[in-house]
């Protein structure tokens, strides 16, 4: 079997742990959005669920920071944060470690990857999986590209990532969804929290759309910095998944909802 | 070196109970162990998330921290502010302020 199911959506952590001062209308049609992506990727009916995440020093730290690592282990455990600061109870979120062992042997024929055999999820899993599986009963192998701290893996280096992660799921026999999750322009844990460019945001999500690899590949560091803060690193995670995926995406939300500070997004991808 | 060093504090004391417990209970010693400045050691006994901001800590690391502290969010980002203004710009790192000290972008 191979992919069953390609998705992508916001993680920020307001999203869960400030719904109370969103604005109800915004706040409940992104929920809802949330909600019924969860539908689709459980009609699917997956096996397991690769996340594509973009983890803020919740594993990985300055002192060996893997460009890319994927988890390999038969459980998880999350959030890390303060469960009420969150709005998620800490749980145990089920793992494969076999399934994970034999995507990772694949993958490292062209991208070198670390594995770890323990994960402890932060927001940028919790909070997907919050809506998406929220007995939290689907197998997960969490992926992490490394958005946070620079020096940062190159956009060509992340197709290379995505094109070899959907090898690897072509070979296995499970049936395997997929979802990326990350902010698109978003300048988060600054004074700015809330600031969101809009044009940017759009532009980055019609060349995902169209999966137009040369226009996603054709950001800078640079330019992603100046224009949409060091949250825009993690397009990396939208582009891995359109390598992945290579069919057309369809945004069934976006929205900038400032104190969830994101451009909030819910969309799906087809696959080819 | 130092603040890596004071941004490897935070990133064990975001996902460590034992290091957690040990912050509230015996903070000197847990600070002893890491090369930290005089500012940063300072910052660390006060909790003082503005002047860990200005100093260049990861936005991410020091998020988890102000939740760790108990910080309501509306708190944790004047924190920041107040930081820049008492302090003046983020000295290091890529979380470095474009707004300014008055400006309360999603209204907080």
């Amino acid at each position: 079997m191979s992919l069953v199911f390609a998705g992508a959506c916001s993680h920020a952590p307001g999203i869960t742990g400030r719904a109370q001062l969103a604005e109800a209308g915004v706040r409940d049609a992104f929920h809802a959005e949330f909600h019924r992506m969860g539908d689709a990727l459980m009609q699917s009916r997956p096996d397991a669920l690769v996340v594509i995440a973009a983890e803020h020093f919740a594993n990985f730290f300055m002192n060996n920071m893997p460009a890319y690592a994927m988890g390999m282990a038969d459980h998880y455990e999350g959030p890390i944060e303060d469960s009420s600061w969150l709005g998620i109870a800490k749980t145990r979120v089920p793992g494969n470690a076999g399934l994970s062992a034999r995507l990772i042997r694949s993958v490292m024929n062209d991208v070198d990857v670390a594995f770890a055999e323990e994960w402890k999820f932060d927001h940028g899993i919790m909070v997907p999986l919050h809506f998406l599986t929220p007995k939290f009963d689907l197998p997960v192998v969490p992926v992490n590209i490394n958005c946070q701290g620079p020096p940062l893996t190159p956009l060509k280096r992340v197709w290379a990532f995505g094109t070899a992660l959907r090898t690897a799921c072509d070979e296995a026999p499970e049936r395997i969804a997929i979802v990326a999750t990350g902010g698109i322009s978003h300048w988060p844990a600054t004074p700015d929290s809330g600031k969101v460019n809009e044009p940017w945001d759009r532009e980055f999500l019609a060349r995902w759309q169209a999966n137009d690899r040369d226009a996603m590949l054709s950001y800078s560091d640079e330019a992603t910095y100046r224009d949409a803060g060091q949250g825009g690193f993690e397009i990396r995670t939208f582009i891995a998944l359109a390598a992945a995926a290579r069919g057309a995406g369809e945004i069934r939300f976006y929205a900038p909802i400032p104190i969830f500070s994101v451009g909030c997004t819910v969309a799906l991808m087809s696959i080819d | 070196m130092s603040l890596y060093a004071a941004q490897k504090l935070l990133y064990h004391l975001n996902r460590e109970p034992t290091v957690q417990a040990r912050f509230h209970s015996a903070l000197p010693e847990l600070l002893d162990e890491y090369e930290l400045s005089h500012e940063e050691r300072e910052a660390f006994c006060a909790g003082d998330i503005g002047k860990l901001y200005v100093l260049g800590a990861n936005g991410q690391l020091l998020m988890h921290y102000a939740a760790l502290l108990g910080m309501p969010w509306a708190e944790y980002i004047e924190a920041m502010r107040e930081g820049v203004r008492r302090y003046g710009p983020v000295r290091a790192g890529i979380y470095a302020m474009t707004t300014s000290t008055d400006e309360k972008v999603a209204g907080v």
